[in-house]
């Protein structure tokens, strides 16, 4: 009793906060709001019986990607009021697609329903007597594990292609350039001179960069 | 006593209705557009995490690791590519964005 009770309140608590994250008129807050739906969906994850994604959930989706909007939406200053203004023009179209696609959606799962040999298909059942963690890993590093490296190497493409689109080259900056640095000769730089007593020397001018190379 | 299928079924499929809701209504802003996104995929984690449970497999939970994947690197370029769009033209307004059909 206790859990369906929790379920009907967090699926309240996680719907309310996804209607304010897109009617939301400061998009700040819309973020924080959308921290909570994502906690809300852990909470869920838990009640369904995946406590490993659960945790994936809370930690990497509010600690890093919620956190990433957040950045991006306080770093640039950008004049959300006039953002909002199409809101009222475009409103009625999307709740007409939405009640449209809710429709559709719930005459599918009113005419769902599971085949008689369902249960039998079943491709990795849970096994009895570890955590759901145990379970995830050893799926996912043996039957899964092309799969697995794969969407790691997403994430690296993804890293590297984040960096170099917001990379800026500053010209002016001072680096280092090490083709430069090794072809440098002695006499590029050094100049012995014989100095006459009590005459001085003459110093010759120094190179430019550009004779140096 | 487990939560039957079809509350969670009910629960993913508002909040996709409400995400696609907020595409549609937040034509210019693109971060909000970006934020709804993230609350359809969540949907759509919601569905496997669901039938994963109902029906006792594992592959749904597995699934569902993948899509976090590839969810978190899509919203990681998207940001990218808004941080530097804003740094040229100074707006994220999405319908300005059709000036560089040319």
């Amino acid at each position: 009793m206790i859990v369906q009770l929790v379920f009907a309140l967090v699926s309240l608590v996680l719907l309310a906060s996804a209607v304010t994250v897109v009617s939301a008129r400061n998009p700040v807050h819309a973020v924080l709001f959308l921290i909570l739906a994502f906690v809300s969906a852990s909470v869920l994850f838990l009640l369904a019986g995946a406590e490993f994604l659960a945790f994936i959930l809370a930690i990497v989706y509010v600690g890093a990607v919620a956190v990433l909007f957040l950045f991006v939406v306080m770093m640039l200053d950008v004049d959300f009021a006039a953002l909002k203004e199409g809101f009222q023009r475009y409103a009625p179209v999307g709740a007409l697609v939405g009640v449209v696609l809710f429709g559709e959606l719930g005459l599918v799962a009113l005419t769902w329903h599971s085949v008689a040999g369902a249960q039998a298909a079943i491709a990795y059942p849970m096994p009895a007597g570890t955590t759901n963690a145990v379970a995830l890993g050893s799926l996912l590093y043996t039957s899964y594990l092309p799969l697995f490296q794969l969407s790691g190497v997403i994430l690296l493409v993804a890293m590297i292609g984040a960096i170099v689109l917001t990379h800026r080259d500053r010209p002016r900056a001072k680096r280092q350039s090490l083709g430069r640095q090794h072809a440098r000769q002695p006499d590029n730089t050094l100049h012995l001179v014989k100095a006459e007593l009590g005459a001085g020397a003459a110093i010759p001018a120094a190179k430019t960069q550009k004779e140096t190379l | 006593m487990p939560i039957p299928v079809s509350a969670y079924l009910l629960v993913s499929g508002l909040l996709l209705v409400i995400g696609v809701f907020g595409i549609f209504s937040n034509r210019k802003n693109i971060i909000v557009i970006m934020m709804s996104i993230e609350l359809i995929l969540l949907a759509a984690n919601l569905n496997f995490v669901a039938f994963s449970g109902a029906l006792h497999d594992m592959v749904g939970q597995v699934f569902t690791m993948f899509v976090l994947t590839v969810a978190a690197a899509e919203s990681a370029i998207g940001l990218a590519i808004l941080v530097i769009y804003f740094r040229n033209r100074g707006s994220i307004e999405v319908e300005d964005v059709t000036l560089m059909k040319g």
